[in-house]
């Protein structure tokens, strides 16, 4: 159990996808223009990195593994990862029609999120077992869904502020992407790593 | 509350502006800066003079740039505060440069980029004291040794060139004794009884949390700050502490003891109630100040800096836009 807590403490606050190994910048920077689509997309996000974390580890340890095809491995996962996709995006298409019309284009986008990959392949580096790796995807997804929902509070308080203008839209929240990076800088050496 | 609140016009005004409680927040600083400057010597007032200097220029320059009207924000204080605020937070021996650059960030980067006063999302000081505790450890971790408090020429010579007289001995706060102590496997009575805590300056840090706690008085009797955000912080620090001490006392310090060492009560007084970076409504204040007193423990606790007080600040002002979000005070007549 300690473990597990331990794996969550390293993914979500020390290790955090975003702000230290940064990756998924693109729906961190795209998708939180509002605090609505940013808890939609970190939703969707987190489920879809804790399901192909799943199906990459069984992937990689029962079919490449066994047949040394270990060269195969990107190319499998990016396929894995857009049957998870489209797999999501049907099943909120017709669950949550208002949800879909939000996020757009953004949610045929988590193929190409490099968060899910990363993760992905992170497991297969670090030799983790089932459940580390689907813990390690949900802290992956949790960290990511953290970090973007309290982006997208900043932007929206940031729109009433009197930026500078070269420094306004992306710029600035570039800048404040930076500084949350330096805040969780903090949390170094927390799970014991 | 309901017959204190919405009187009928006319209202008479308060008479108070952003100079003012600026220049009570300095005044108020006055008895910590006093107390560091005499336990640790002349470095700490270098520190104050040239952080304070420093901000007050580049203020100018960065107003200078955007094209904005140099009144009222340059004779307001709010820069020279920042700075001070800075300097308490720094080891009494700093190279300039290093304030130069925590004065940039904290200025430019964490304050005009965002618009100036009243815009942004980071405690300024904490933003510029965050970036040397990452890009400088070596720098910020040393703490002259108490014993032998350095002449003027030795502090000058250190604050110009960065290197130490040979002599100089490195000694560190009760929170690095504490620290380095337990990574030994000695536990905090041991640590108590051999002196090591006593070496490292536990009674004059105490005194120095006093005098901090007498300034914040004087804020909350002028109304300056208010009782919230203080309350929360020590509350959520004192319970955490708790918590682990009744569990364990050999290995984790008294609450006691956790809110006196280190510059815990200057954050409390000082830094973690920033008006601008803080969360506004008072059960919002309560929620920032418990969040930074909990995760100062957490970072001091299992965290590899000695004291996460600037980490949890800047961490609860990402938090500031939700908090405030979901603590909105109701409308009059808002029915939910």
């Amino acid at each position: 159990m300690t473990e597990f807590i331990l794996i969550i403490i390293g993914t979500v606050l020390v290790n955090n996808l975003v702000l230290t190994r940064f990756l998924g910048l693109c729906p961190f920077v795209g998708a939180t223009t509002s605090i609505e689509s940013a808890f939609g997309m970190s939703a969707a996000t987190t489920f879809v990195l804790t399901l192909a974390s799943a199906l990459a580890w069984m992937v990689n340890t029962w079919l490449l593994q066994p047949f040394g095809l270990e060269y195969l491995r990107l190319i499998c996962f990016i396929l894995v990862i857009a049957a998870t996709v489209q797999f999501t995006e049907i099943f909120i298409r017709s669950t949550q029609p208002m949800l879909h019309q939000m996020l757009g284009i953004f949610l045929p986008l988590i193929t190409t999120n490099c968060a899910v990959l990363g993760v992905a392949l992170l497991i297969t580096q670090e030799q983790q077992s089932f459940i580390e790796a689907i813990v390690y995807g949900l802290g992956g997804g949790l960290g990511f869904a953290l970090v973007i929902i309290l982006f997208a509070a900043l932007r929206e308080r940031l729109q009433a502020a009197d930026v500078p203008l070269p420094f306004r839209g992306s710029a600035i929240a570039l800048v404040t992407a930076g500084f949350m990076a330096l805040a969780f800088m903090g949390f170094a050496g927390l799970a014991g790593s | 509350m309901s017959l204190l609140s919405n009187s009928r016009a006319p209202h008479q005004h308060s008479q108070r502006n952003v100079a003012q409680m600026m220049r009570d927040v300095l005044l108020a600083t006055f008895p910590v800066s006093t107390i560091l400057c005499w336990t640790y010597g002349w470095g700490v007032l270098l520190n104050i003079l040239f952080a304070a200097s420093c901000c007050w220029l580049l203020e100018a320059a960065a107003l200078k740039i955007r094209g904005r009207r140099l009144q009222p924000w340059l004779t307001d204080g709010s820069a020279p505060l920042t700075g001070v605020l800075l300097a308490l937070a720094l080891p009494p021996l700093t190279p300039w440069w290093l304030i130069a650059i925590a004065s940039l960030f904290a200025i430019v980067f964490a304050k005009h980029l965002y618009g100036g006063l009243g815009y942004n999302l980071f405690n300024p000081a904490m933003a510029g004291y965050a970036v040397l505790l990452i890009s400088f450890p070596a720098y910020m971790a040393w703490w002259p040794e108490l014993s032998a408090r350095s002449n003027i020429n030795d502090t000058l010579h250190y604050f110009l060139y960065g290197t130490a007289a040979a002599d100089a001995l490195s000694g560190a706060t009760p929170l690095d004794a504490i620290q380095t102590g337990l990574k030994q496997m000695q536990t905090l009575p041991e640590l108590l009884a051999n002196g090591t805590l006593e070496t490292a300056g536990n009674a004059q840090w105490v005194w120095i949390n006093l005098a901090a706690i007498a300034g914040g008085l004087f804020l909350l009797m002028r109304r300056t700050i208010t009782w919230q955000i203080p309350a929360g912080v020590i509350l959520g620090l004192a319970l955490s502490a708790s918590i682990a001490w009744i569990g364990d006392a050999a290995v984790n310090p008294s609450p006691w003891l956790q809110l006196v060492s280190g510059g815990t009560m200057i954050g409390v007084f000082f830094i973690a109630t920033d008006p601008v970076s803080s969360a506004s409504s008072p059960q919002g204040k309560l929620i920032y100040g418990a969040g930074i007193g909990a995760l100062t423990y957490v970072i001091r606790t299992w965290g590899a800096y000695p004291d996460g007080f600037a980490f949890a600040v800047l961490l609860m002002n990402l938090a500031v836009p939700l908090i405030d979000r979901y603590t909105r005070p109701k409308l009059y007549g808002q029915v939910q």
